[in-house]
């Protein structure tokens, strides 16, 4: 079972790249994919979920869902799931799954994996293998929940390719109203107000320019500003350029951070911790260039440069010779 | 009015290595600290002291040495510290942690729970939210500002691609982020007391679980295995001078038909205008 978030009546990219992850999963098992989806007249959503894969969608209906709220949502899907009894519940771990998927979590009794970035079905025990990244990003951990159902994980978005969805496919589609009652939603969201975005969002970036502390100063990201641009796509950082401020939030690449997978990362002084390298290693070509030849971000790079960044890029060659 | 502030130390994860046969983390001579977003609670748990006046107790669960953090919890300002310690405890996942914990809060009683959003050792930000469940007390997650009139706390909060306004009651439970605010540096007189203050000490005599219902045993979840990521085939290296690196760099992007196909749009773009 999925829950898929939609907001405004649009579910999340991460909502369908896990039915299309649970389809292949349930190859494994003998069962089949259900998708959830909360909010208030959201009956049209139920057709792509089923052109993404689902054989089935739970369209949970009730005025108190149309926007998100913790008490609201976390009660409905504990009826959905003790209707439906699934052996497995996976989330997306937007900031909205990862508060929801503790607290539904708690209420079922049962175990929550945080942040994978892969499940498998073991197929001896038929048990959810959970992988995600533990101890501060040092290790990689696989997490099992024998005993207690449903196994519950969330996954960050981006992690699982979208697969193609087939406009002929036939699912059920399943109408829920929850037993729901004013007095139940005791957080009060007062005020929503959109977040000002100066940047796009890059996890839909074809090419990508990223910056590590070598990059030494917040000036020194004009220049790959300046690259990217040629190149059509945009930058990027690792968590070090953002701790330093020189890089605003949005554009921190990694655990914590975004998972990109671009056609084209190139990876600028950084010398790519596991954190940042579980943001970017599924990326389809990446070139790297670092003083360092054992940088870990050099073993992973299709093409690694060893030396200065400054000395290699310095912008007015390269612009010059593009141009020619 | 009594604020709790669960905190954790933790190993400081930007020194820790991994051991890449074993699999296993290399902890000797990596320094512990307090988990950072749990400093920030304990701040705004201090900055609601100082407005309208509370009793501020900090609580640990861990082996007897991560009492270390309530020496600098004491300096901060706090009034209290409980360390929660049983070997029956060890191995305990999020799930059994938060029963704990949550079993704690009851004890002791409260009007208000701060914590961390999450630990930098953990990353699961699971704790904080499901000891609310456990209690059945209202959860906001995330907050970047907190403010408390009579009896209802207003959060602002960070989602996605939205901030928040939410307003609840008390009795709640805040998970705090590191946009919230500064944590005060320790004052030197207090730091002078803070080793003669005492420590309340909890095990599972007066919590009272039954030894299956906690630790390792009682965990939903279990750790099937650890490792750490093996390399990638490794690519093609180079290694010269700058001037050939363009070169090496250029004639990939152009094999690729990176560059070109840029190049072109940019000149139709030109053209068509």
């Amino acid at each position: 079972m999925i829950h898929c978030e939609q907001r405004n009546g649009e579910i999340l990219n991460v909502g369908f790249e896990l039915v299309g992850k649970a389809v292949e999963l349930s190859k494994n098992l003998d069962g089949q994919v259900t998708a959830v989806i909360c909010g208030h007249k959201i009956n049209h959503l139920a057709e792509p979920l089923i052109h993404y894969g689902a054989s089935k969608v739970v369209i949970v209906e009730h005025p108190l869902l149309e926007k998100y709220n913790v008490d609201a949502y976390t009660e409905s899907l504990y009826q959905v799931v003790k209707a439906e009894n699934p052996e497995i519940l996976l989330l997306g771990a937007t900031l909205v799954g990862r508060e929801l998927g503790p607290r539904l979590a708690a209420r079922l009794k049962t175990g929550l994996t945080a942040d994978c970035t892969n499940l498998e079905i073991d197929q001896e025990s038929k048990l959810l293998l959970m992988t995600g990244l533990a101890f501060g990003g040092n290790l990689m951990a696989t997490i099992i929940c024998p005993d207690k159902r449903p196994q519950m994980a969330t996954i960050r978005p981006g992690v699982f390719s979208l697969l193609q969805s087939n406009k002929h496919s036939k699912g059920e589609v399943m109408l829920f109203t929850p037993r729901l009652d004013e007095d139940d939603i005791r957080v009060k969201v007062e005020k929503i107000f959109q977040k000002v975005r100066k940047h796009k969002d890059i996890t839909t970036e074809k090419i990508l320019v990223a910056g590590g502390r070598d990059i030494g100063w917040k000036e020194g990201f004009k220049l790959l500003e300046e690259l990217a641009e040629l190149l059509g796509g945009r930058i990027a950082g690792s968590r070090a350029v953002v701790d330093e401020g020189w890089l605003p939030k949005d554009l921190q690449v990694g655990q914590p951070g975004k998972v990109v997978r671009p056609k084209l990362y190139i990876a600028i002084g950084i010398s790519g911790a596991i954190q940042h390298l579980a943001g970017m290693q599924e990326s389809e070509c990446i070139k790297a260039i670092n003083k360092d030849l054992e940088a870990p971000v050099m073993k992973i790079a299709n093409v690694a440069i060893v030396g200065d960044w400054k000395l290699i890029f310095s912008w007015q060659r390269v612009r010059m010779k593009i141009q020619t | 009015m009594r604020i709790l502030v669960f905190a954790k130390q933790v190993p400081d994860t930007t020194e820790v290595k991994a051991d890449p046969v074993k699999g296993t983390l290399i902890r000797d001579g990596v320094k512990s600290i307090m988990n950072p977003e749990d400093k920030n609670a304990l701040e705004a748990a201090l900055q609601l002291k100082d407005k309208f006046g509370a009793k501020v107790t900090v609580i640990t669960m861990g082996p007897p040495t991560a009492a270390a953090i309530f020496r600098e919890s004491y300096a901060m300002g706090a009034d209290e510290a409980v360390l929660i310690t049983d070997p029956l405890y060890a191995g305990a996942d999020t799930w059994v942690t938060s029963m704990i914990l949550a079993r704690t809060a009851q004890i002791i009683g409260f009007d208000l729970i701060l914590t961390g959003r999450q630990t930098i050792d953990g990353d699961t930000a699971q704790v904080g939210i499901e000891i609310a469940e456990h209690i059945g007390i209202p959860v906001i997650a995330y907050a970047t500002n907190i403010t408390l009139k009579d009896n209802t706390v207003v959060v602002t909060r960070e989602l996605d691609n939205t901030y928040e306004v939410i307003s609840t009651k008390l009795p709640c439970l805040i998970t705090c982020t590191k946009d919230l605010n500064k944590p005060r540096y320790m004052r030197i007189s207090n730091i002078f007391g803070c080793f003669d203050k005492p420590i309340t000490t909890l095990n599972n005599s007066i919590l009272k679980f039954d030894k299956n219902e906690v630790g390792l045993v009682g965990s939903p979840t279990k750790v099937k295995k650890t490792f750490t990521k093996g390399p990638k085939v490794q690519g093609t290296i180079f290694n010269g001078t700058p001037e050939e690196g363009v070169e090496v760099i250029l004639s990939k992007l152009k094999s690729e038909k990176i560059i070109n196909a840029q190049i072109v749009n940019k000149k139709k773009k030109l053209e068509g205008a």
